[in-house]
């Protein structure tokens, strides 16, 4: 039985006739992505469903908890820290722009040659298909990467109520002194914005919160090293895309229920891929939802994703907030020291990332790495090369790729990962 | 035992028989029906095992009972066999550039390949010479008798074109406009070599080794003796069929 969303989405705002465009396209490839691969864990059955009421369900508890008076708010990076947002008693969902859809719109405003992803937001907000952006009560911009930063002031124009958090570039304590005051700020724009006032009590809730569900993707992660793979690396991103937008209280159960199935198959040997399948660590961009296209061909040319190096990964889950604080300047500290090692390619040196990279290929037993970076985004185009030079100095095999949302470039993206894992399993 | 490789290019199909050396191979144009071409090609040899490689492999090896090589590691591993001290293959074909560098035992160490762009391609090349009106054959000869030398900065094919288009209203030379653009392909791919090392011995391959004057450019830009195999177009088909004869 299928419940009737439209009069929710028209109150929205949305377009439907583009919105029914989107869903089926969506569900297709999802059918196509997902629902084709074999022996996947029972408990995906679950990400199926949140994926099925992505913008039913979901939507009607985020617009039923406005009515109670909560706000929802949206935002594009892992450096806006949810402990925050959860504490306010509001709700956080991560804005997907992960599908080539309104590029012509968006295009209207924006130079060619910007990155996929700021491409996909205008597009999804310009082409009236995003429930989440419609309604969300503030979103929360960050300037991680000059085409963002600059983009957010085109986008205010029409979405007005976008906050923009500033995100430092290196590491030194100033930069640290900065993403705190940043934090503060944000704090007080949450009270204004709520109405609550955030005391050590719930900002300790709040960090518990995700905290148990930064735990329950490590555990996940952990429960990947083991070989055979027992998950696909395409279903370990749809858990890493769908932890941004689901109620962080049931996601962490469900995710802790698959883990409690992986250990079943870990025990058992059972596999999602043949013996001698290549490991494969995916490192760079975030891949947002449902952009799905490089996990897709990788396991698709026979290769296995073992883990995510990216903030749609592990740094998402790396590192706990500390709990123990009493007073919210403590906690806020905390809060500031975890995401404060976060080695996003917008760091500049960021020695961290590359240990971390190394470090990773160790971890999760990858025979190599692939280097995922959208055309257009320098940070990673850039630091690209840095990644591959300590890769290869090491002896790991890596292969670069640079693409965008587009579907053009599959046969060659296809020929690509195929000649890498020809290459790694010799 | 008869191993066949086919391989199924943008521009064209060749399929090689192998049984200790080559006992047959072909070169055709691909068309608009690959698998038509494939079955034909196909009709009337008899092999034990068939490896299928080039872009339209995934389309053509299931329903001709072939299994899929990309074409990286069937280039490597045709050079490899003509010539055991091959370090770094260069193919050019219709749509794509890869350079590969050999291990001493002929595995592909790196490669780079182009990404979606048909800068640098045999496509390329076509559409230039198209607009310098000449065949792609007169194209390579007209370069080679240039006696005065202009740049040409895209690589794009678009933006090249109305570069050339430019260059043409100035009244430069047309034998001048094509050696620039056979300079701007050379550079492109000699820049690929650079990132993947360049190791010698260098096997230039695909169809686009047909071209002399590229042949030539990428001799004198990389400083070292550019091999061609007498049929450069069948490296990738033999690969396959290697491969068909090894077992992947």
């Amino acid at each position: 039985m299928t419940t009737d969303y439209r009069p929710m989405w028209t109150s929205l705002g949305l377009d439907l006739e583009a919105h029914d465009i989107l869903l089926n396209v969506l569900g297709q490839a999802y059918q196509d992505t997902f629902l084709s691969q074999k022996n996947r864990p029972e408990g995906m059955s679950y990400l199926d469903f949140v994926v099925s009421e992505v913008h039913g369900l979901r939507i009607k508890e985020l617009q039923d908890a406005r009515s109670e008076g909560r706000k929802v708010i949206g935002t594009f990076c892992v450096f806006v820290p949810d402990e925050l947002i959860l504490a306010a008693d509001a709700i956080s969902v991560g804005l997907c722009a992960g599908a080539e859809f309104g590029f012509d719109e968006a295009e209207r405003l924006l130079p060619r040659n910007t990155c996929s992803l700021i491409k996909s937001f205008f597009g999804f907000k310009l082409n009236r298909v995003c429930p989440y952006m419609e309604a969300a009560d503030l979103l929360v911009g960050e300037t991680t990467c000059d085409g963002k930063k600059k983009a957010y002031e085109i986008f205010k124009g029409i979405q007005p109520n976008i906050y923009v958090m500033e995100v430092p570039q290196m590491k030194t304590a100033q930069d640290r002194a900065l993403l705190k005051s940043e934090y503060l700020r944000f704090k007080e724009e949450l009270e204004r914005l709520t109405g609550v006032t955030i005391t050590a009590e719930r900002l300790k809730r709040g960090i518990q919160l995700v905290n148990n569900r930064r735990e329950a993707l490590s555990r996940l992660s952990a429960l990947r090293v083991a070989r055979p793979a027992p998950l696909s690396g395409l279903d370990a991103l749809l858990i890493n895309q769908v932890a941004f937008y689901d109620d962080p209280v049931r996601f962490t159960g469900a995710v802790n229920k698959i883990c409690d199935e992986l250990e079943g198959r870990v025990g058992a040997g059972e596999r999602v891929s043949p013996k001698g399948t290549p490991r494969i660590l995916v490192s760079g961009c975030p891949m947002a939802v449902p952009n799905w296209k490089l996990a897709a061909i990788i396991e698709g040319s026979g290769g296995v994703i073992v883990g995510e190096e990216s903030c749609v990964g592990e740094w998402g889950t790396r590192n706990l907030v500390v709990e123990t604080g009493s007073d919210v300047d403590t906690l806020m500290e905390a809060i500031v020291d975890r995401y404060f090692k976060v080695d996003c390619a917008i760091f500049t040196p960021n020695p961290e990332r590359l240990d971390n990279v190394v470090d990773m290929v160790a971890r999760y037993k990858a025979d190599g790495v692939i280097h995922y970076a959208l055309q257009f985004c320098s940070p990673y185009t850039v630091e690209s090369y840095r990644v591959e030079q300590e890769l290869s100095s090491r002896g790991i095999p890596v292969l670069r790729i640079e693409t965008d949302y587009s579907p053009e470039d599959v046969g060659q993206l296809k020929t690509r990962a195929e000649a890498f894992l020809e290459m790694i399993r010799k | 035992m008869t191993s066949a490789g086919l391989d199924v290019g943008s521009r064209t199909i060749g399929p090689v028989l192998f049984d200790g050396g080559v006992v047959d191979s072909v070169v055709k144009d691909t068309g608009i029906k690959p698998l038509e071409r494939c079955q034909q090609l196909l009709n009337g040899r008899s092999y034990n095992r068939l490896v299928v490689t080039g872009y339209g492999r995934h389309l053509v090896a299931p329903l001709l009972g072939g299994e899929v090589i990309s074409e990286i590691s069937a280039y490597a591993a045709g050079a490899h066999y003509l010539y055991p001290d091959s370090g770094t293959v260069i193919d050019i074909g219709g749509q794509d550039i890869k350079v590969i560098r050999l291990s001493d035992q002929g595995a592909v160490v790196r490669f780079e390949m182009n990404d979606r762009c048909a800068a640098g391609t045999g496509k390329f090349l076509e559409v230039m010479a198209h607009t310098l009106e000449v065949s792609l054959s007169e194209f390579a000869e007209l370069a080679l008798s240039a006696s005065k030398f202009v740049q040409i900065n895209s690589l794009c094919t678009v933006f090249a074109e109305s570069e050339v288009v430019s260059l043409i209203a100035r009244g430069e030379e047309a034998s001048a406009i094509a050696l620039a653009l056979h300079q701007a392909v050379a550079k492109r791919i000699t820049g690929m070599v650079h990132r993947v090392g360049l190791k010698e011995r260098v096997i230039f391959a695909g169809g686009v080794a047909r071209n002399r004057c590229l042949n030539e450019l990428l001799g004198d830009i990389l400083g070292v003796e550019i091999t061609v195999p007498s049929e450069p177009q069948i490296v990738g088909a033999l690969g396959a069929a290697l491969m068909a004869g090894d077992g992947i």
